[in-house]
């Protein structure tokens, strides 16, 4: 066991691929020399040499659409998108060919790469940097999107990922990358992809959510204790695809759902959840399914942020109105 | 001058050496020792603020900044030529071209404290907000000199990116479409060596950037960016040809950044000591200050004091901005459609509702 944060227990399993599988190749921009704007690929150019960790020219679509190409031919790609917020370019590629390629060849041809991005806001950070856009990508066939919230996850998750024969977009919690450090399995281990983690058991109400917003949520748990509400916390994983199995369950022993997500309210992720809930566990439900999101508003600048985020009161708040429903 | 610098010829267009010298005075710029020094006292105003932005940064008064230092040059010169009825499209490394064009200090405190009203230039005409995507911006530069060509007005458009945008697909495409209409827009790519760690030629294998210009059928040039004089010259070039309309034109303007990428970054892991002291005797400022000097128009005292009247007023701007008042909840909701849905009101309204929840609840705990 060795005390990690997110950013080193992602690097150390890009380190265990790497070190592995020689198809494995780790590519973006600032990802070579600097080690990533966050650090997260720090050393391991001087560790593998520039023809398997390297900088890449700074354009997003063209390190996705060379990273597909990468991988069609039977490289791992790993590639690193700055910010989630600066993936856009890159959407053409993603969406036109690399979540379609199987498909499209009839499972002859398959795109093994892993697309990591950090996102969600929370850090005073300028126009961009702050989104948390997991619907937009949960919403395209062939992709499949996933979210760590712990250092033990991340890792795990990581390797399941580079291994996987599908596309996988991996998205960072940036501003938990340093705030969470925990003890972690050293070498290799892996953890199965679409399955949601039952962080704690509890009766009253399920709050269902992933990334960052796990620990908002225990914040808020503190807070709902000492109102006699007992919290069953499910930690998604994986955004899609989605493990109903899991959130189903736990519905049919609390009766009551909450989800927890930093992005625009319509068409979020939230009310995909709430669908399942309706669909699968209707007759167990004691009150509607709630959602705490952002608003469909662009993400404030840091001076107005605290408006728009998803802080353990927003979600005390709703368990509350839910609980008392 | 688009003939004899063309890119093709590898020769990078300067005016001045690094001692301030004219190198042939026919290279010279139409401008007179007046204009000179208030476009060397503009530029010397933007090197103490950015100076002092750092500063603040340091001290936890502002959030992330990206210094324009060792690049003032660049923005001196189209602060110079840029007209009120001309076009300003930012990338985000420009104060000077954006003070000139009348965005104040103010503003660029307040973005990047976090203000969205930093972007609204309140006595400031025809200059679109700060481009975060890189090169995105570049696009919306054609499309402006589309309809400047359409409806035949006698205006350019000054349009900004950095070495590292021109890996973009959006550049190219903007430069394209540009050559196809022939719309009177300048770019101007400050090549400033690096795209946060990664240098240009990481970015691109050809000879230099204006040399990118040929491909697409439009005039390029390689300009010494930290040659005043040189960065006039050929903006003062440029803008005869597109009135001509012969535009648009692609200046490289070579330069450095001698400052970090923003303030979140550290240089030293990925260049070296010498290098930077190589570029320190190419600073645009001291080699404009030398000219000045030697002409007697300028003096080491008058620039002290100088420098001081400056910083108390970066200073009285910051002070006003940070002064601004507090982010009400409701800005986050009014400007995201010219008439506000239903569905935002809603929203909106349970946002008011959450925080009459929150204050009774956080004032029964502190009751406790």
């Amino acid at each position: 066991m060795k005390i990690m944060n997110l950013v080193g227990a992602i690097n150390d399993a890009l380190d265990i691929k790497l070190n592995e599988d020689k198809n494995v190749i780790v590519f973006g921009q600032d990802v070579g020399v600097e080690g990533g704007v966050f650090r997260v690929t720090e050393n391991l150019q001087k560790k593998y040499g520039k023809e398997r960790v390297f900088d890449s020219p700074l354009a997003e679509s063209g390190i996705v659409g060379t990273a597909i190409g990468m991988s069609v031919a039977g490289l791992r790609p790993v590639v690193e998108m700055q910010f989630s917020g600066f993936v856009y370019p890159a959407m053409n590629q993603i969406i036109s060919h690399a979540s379609r390629m199987r498909n499209r060849s009839r499972g002859k041809l398959e795109t093994p790469m892993v697309i990591r991005m950090p996102y969600g806001g929370g850090i005073n950070a300028l126009e961009h940097h702050s989104e948390s856009m997991e619907a937009l990508f949960g919403h395209i066939p062939g992709l499949k999107v996933i979210a760590p919230s712990t250092p033990h996850d991340a890792k795990g998750m990581l390797i399941s990922a580079i291994e996987s024969n599908d596309t996988i977009l991996y998205m960072e919690p940036k501003r938990i990358y340093r705030a969470i450090k925990q003890e972690v399995k050293e070498g290799k281990y892996t953890i199965e992809l679409g399955k949601a983690n039952v962080v704690s058991p509890g009766k009253d109400i399920t709050v269902v959510t992933f990334g960052a917003m796990v620990r908002e949520v225990q914040k808020a748990m503190v807070m709902a204790k000492e109102l006699g509400i007992s919290v069953e916390l499910i930690d998604l994983r994986s955004i899609y695809p989605i493990d109903r199995e899991t959130i189903r369950n736990s519905i049919k022993k609390t009766g009551r759902i909450l989800t927890v997500t930093e992005g625009p309210k319509s068409f979020g992720l939230g009310a995909e959840i709430s669908q399942i809930a309706i669909e699968e566990a209707f007759l167990y439900l004691e009150a509607p399914p709630a959602r705490v999101s952002g608003y469909d508003i662009i993400v404030p600048l840091p001076k107005g942020e605290h408006h728009y985020m998803q802080d353990a009161y927003k979600i005390l708040y709703e368990i509350e109105r839910n609980v008392k429903y | 001058m688009f003939n004899e610098y063309n890119p093709i010829n590898k020769i990078m267009f300067q005016v001045i050496d690094n001692q301030g010298k004219v190198i042939d005075s026919k290279l010279m710029p139409n401008i007179s020792d007046e204009r000179a020094l208030k476009a060397y006292k503009d530029m010397l105003f933007a090197r103490t603020a950015d100076l002092q932005i750092v500063n603040y940064q340091r001290q936890g008064r502002i959030y992330t900044y990206p210094p324009n230092y060792g690049q003032e040059a660049i923005s001196g010169a189209t602060a110079t030529i840029i007209e009120e009825k001309d076009w300003l499209v930012p990338a985000f490394r420009e104060m000077g071209a954006m003070l000139a064009k009348g965005v104040s200090l103010k503003e660029l405190f307040l973005l990047f404290m976090g203000y969205e009203e930093g972007n609204a230039f309140k006595n400031a005409n025809k200059v679109l907000p700060i481009s975060v995507p890189i090169a995105s911006q570049l696009l919306h530069a054609t499309g402006i000199g589309y309809e400047i060509k359409y409806n035949k007005k006698n205006e350019l458009v000054y349009a900004f990116v950095g070495d590292g945008g021109t890996s973009e697909g959006d550049f190219h495409e903007a430069v394209n479409f540009a050559g196809v209409w022939k719309v009177p827009v300048i770019f101007i790519i400050q090549n400033n060596q690096y795209g946060i760690s990664t240098p240009t030629r990481i970015q691109t294998a050809s000879e230099s950037l204006a040399i990118k210009a040929i491909a697409y059928g439009v005039k390029g040039i390689q300009v010494d960016g930290n040659d005043y004089f040189a960065m006039l010259r050929a903006l003062e070039e440029a803008k005869k040809v597109c009135e001509r309309g012969e535009g648009p034109i692609l200046i490289e303007a070579v330069t450095y950044r001698k400052g970090a990428h923003t303030t979140s970054d550290d240089p030293t892991k990925y260049r070296t000591k010498e290098e930077e002291e190589a570029w320190d005797k190419k600073d645009p400022l001291r080699r404009l200050s030398q000219y000045l000097k030697d002409k007697d128009l300028w003096s080491d005292d008058q620039e002290e004091k100088i420098v001081e009247q400056y910083k108390k007023e970066v200073d009285r701007q910051f002070i006003e901005a940070e002064n601004f008042p507090e982010y009400k909840p409701e800005d986050i909701f009014k400007y995201m459609y010219a008439e506000m849905p239903q569905e935002l009101k809603d929203q909106e309204h349970s946002l008011m509702e959450f925080y009459r929840w929150k204050n009774e609840k956080v004032s029964q705990t502190s009751k406790k």
